[in-house]
């Protein structure tokens, strides 16, 4: 695993200018509190990763900042200026671009169709599409990012899991982005293609990305992050940097640290390596 | 684990190239085609009428009147929404065109411009009514469908007394609209009306507007995936409703059409109509859950429509077939439809 130390030593303290910065933001559905006093900085140049559990409100703090929710406590702040999005449009207008758990493609549309869906390349006369200039721009990035896809009129449906998720990458890129948040992007990948994207984390960190990545897969946070927010029912249960954490401090925050250790005083008396025998009474378990 | 990562140059083998053949089959349009062509030779053998040229201009215009509105009906589906109005809706605005300038005595270009604003803002409150409450366009459009219906015969009655709206065909500027919106001409032998014309023309328009612009390319996605559409920025209600007003302006162009070959309108014309159009859209390759089809598809749906209507006829059948020979058209398309872009796909 050379890759792993390789990314451990460029994941240094670095005092970068913070690009988003949330401070105590909550969001609540009526009586239910999704999210309690979060705060949250992303740097350009570092990889902030956010963990938890399901249901710990890593969603709901994405789509405040992506701008499919409103938040109804405390300030979000996009270069040091207080901002309350009410549209996907205006948080990719200030420079952030997310990248879904579901990518936000079409699947029946072509590559390169999804690839400049909402930043159509026009021409005139009549604003008509430029799709040879569409096309080569599309191959061009995608070549860069080390994807080769043969056919970009191919529908966006028919390729892998690592492959559209490269492509919504890309196209984040692209596109200017100064905060990229990927949502889970490593969720439903294999071992081989979660390296890949994980390569492309980096790779738009390089390029002076401030990166949000949410995972619930500590292994891969601790791979390429440089902060980690842990969230638990909806608040932050844990914030600090690379530096004064280790991998098994994180697994054990992830996994449920103290709670844990409560269960495992409660399981005490049973004997885990016991096959039960099959019970013949009639009607009973 | 870095032998495992692609390297930029290296090439992704597993993908071969397609032939030209297999790109044609994976047109939406394709099983439509097949179809049109074997129901053309079908009843170049079975109907002897259908093989003189002199009928061509009537087969066409049949399938004319059902076109025009197939154009908006496939951008609608393609956008993922039905309008189960879209035929009554065509009735309204010829009723509207036609009382109006008869009730207040003007010309009729006025009363024209009346049913463009009210058919238009049809169109706007589907969509507007879609967009506000989340419900299916079928639940929605079902609604208007019975409004409209019922608006179109009872404001008819009050106005005119009768079941159609009154003649305009002695008013200022009826021949002038006639012209425009119902006119006839020859070329050789073969009689042809300009609705055929103004077919063929918004067929390229919107075929243009769906492939080659902007608001195609987001027809094609608020269709495939809304919430991904909004995501990236498309502007998902906007595209909506414009798919809305849209059918309404060709449901302007269809009445305007009815109003002025007759002069009048019945007021309960248009029932049934709207699954015409969508049969033709879905004849032609959209796919009923959106993102997926063609313009061009809608035209040789369409087609085919016009094609069985009177293929029946000149065949000498009871007409009465023709609904089941319909149906079974719409299902056989849609199979052909299937297979063949099943086996396009995994060629």
């Amino acid at each position: 695993m050379t890759t792993t130390t390789k990314f451990a030593e460029e994941a240094g303290t670095s005092p970068n200018t913070p690009v988003v910065h949330l401070d105590g933001v909550g969001k609540s559905y009526g009586n239910v509190h999704a999210l309690r006093g979060v705060s949250l900085t992303v740097r350009q140049g570092e990889i902030t990763c956010v963990l938890g559990d399901n249901g710990a409100g890593k969603s709901t703090l994405i789509k405040i900042i992506a701008g499919l929710h409103e938040h109804t406590d405390g300030t979000l702040s996009v270069n040091g200026e207080e901002r309350r999005f009410s549209s996907p449009r205006e948080s990719l207008d200030s420079g952030i671009a997310t990248v879904y758990q579901d990518l936000a493609l079409a699947p029946l549309m072509s590559v390169w169709r999804n690839f400049f869906l909402g930043n159509e390349l026009t021409k005139r006369p009549f604003g008509r599409l430029d799709d040879r200039r569409m096309k080569r721009i599309a191959d061009e990035e995608l070549t860069k990012m080390g994807i080769s896809i043969p056919n970009l009129e191919q529908p966006v449906g028919m390729l892998s899991g690592g492959q559209r998720q490269c492509i919504a990458i890309a196209r984040a890129i692209y596109f200017g982005a100064k905060v990229l948040i990927l949502d889970e992007p490593t969720a439903a990948l294999g071992v081989k293609q979660s390296g890949v994207v994980l390569k492309y984390i980096v790779k738009a960190r390089d390029a002076g990305l401030g990166v949000v990545f949410i995972t619930h897969n500590p292994h891969h946070a601790y791979l390429v992050g440089n902060h980690f927010v842990v969230l638990k029912l909806g608040r932050v249960a844990l914030d600090t940097h690379r530096a004064d954490l280790t991998l098994s401090q994180l697994t054990n925050e992830m996994a449920g640290g103290s709670e844990l250790e409560a269960l495992s005083h409660e399981l005490r008396g049973v004997d885990a390596g016991v096959v039960a025998e099959p019970h013949d009474r009639p009607g009973g378990i | 684990m870095a032998s495992t990562l692609t390297a930029p140059t290296e090439v992704d083998d597993r993908v071969a190239r397609r032939s030209l053949g297999a790109r044609l089959l994976s047109r939406p349009e394709v099983g439509s085609l097949v179809g049109a062509g074997v129901i053309l030779v079908f009843f170049l053998v079975m109907a002897d009428p259908f093989r003189s040229a002199s009928n061509i201009g009537t087969i066409v215009y049949q399938a004319a009147l059902i076109g025009v509105m197939a154009v908006p009906v496939a951008l609608l589906m393609i956008g993922g929404e039905f309008d189960l109005s879209a035929g009554v809706a065509v009735t309204t605005a010829g009723l509207t065109g036609g009382l109006f300038a008869y009730q207040f005595s003007v010309n009729v270009w006025v009363g024209v411009l009346v049913a463009l604003v009210v058919a238009l803002a049809v169109g706007a409150f589907n969509g507007w009514l879609l967009m506000r409450t989340g419900l299916p366009s079928f639940l929605v459009t079902l609604g208007t469908f019975f409004i409209l219906q019922g608006l179109n015969l009872a404001i008819t009655r009050l106005l005119s007394g009768a079941v159609s709206s009154n003649s305009i065909r002695d008013m200022d500027g009826f021949e002038q609209a006639k012209a425009v919106f119902a006119s006839e001409f020859r070329i050789g032998s073969v009689n042809l009306k300009i609705l055929v014309l103004w077919w063929i023309l918004f067929v390229a328009v919107g075929s243009w507007v769906l492939l080659r612009t902007k608001v195609g390319n987001w027809i094609f996605a608020v269709g495939g995936d809304a919430a991904a559409a909004r995501a990236v920025g498309v502007p998902v209600k906007r595209v909506k409703i414009g798919l809305f007003m849209a059918v309404g302006f060709f449901a302007w162009f269809s009445g305007m059409h009815l109003l002025f070959t007759q002069s009048s309108v019945q007021s309960g014309e248009g029932v049934g109509k709207e699954f015409i159009y969508i049969i033709a859209a879905v004849v032609g390759g959209c796919l009923l859950t959106g993102g997926y089809g063609s313009v061009v598809g809608s035209a040789i749906g369409a087609l085919i429509f016009g094609m069985t209507q009177l293929g029946v006829v000149y065949a000498g059948w009871n007409a009465d077939w023709f609904k089941a020979f319909l149906g079974v058209m719409l299902l056989l398309a849609t199979i052909v439809n299937l297979i063949v872009k099943k086996r396009a796909d995994l060629r």
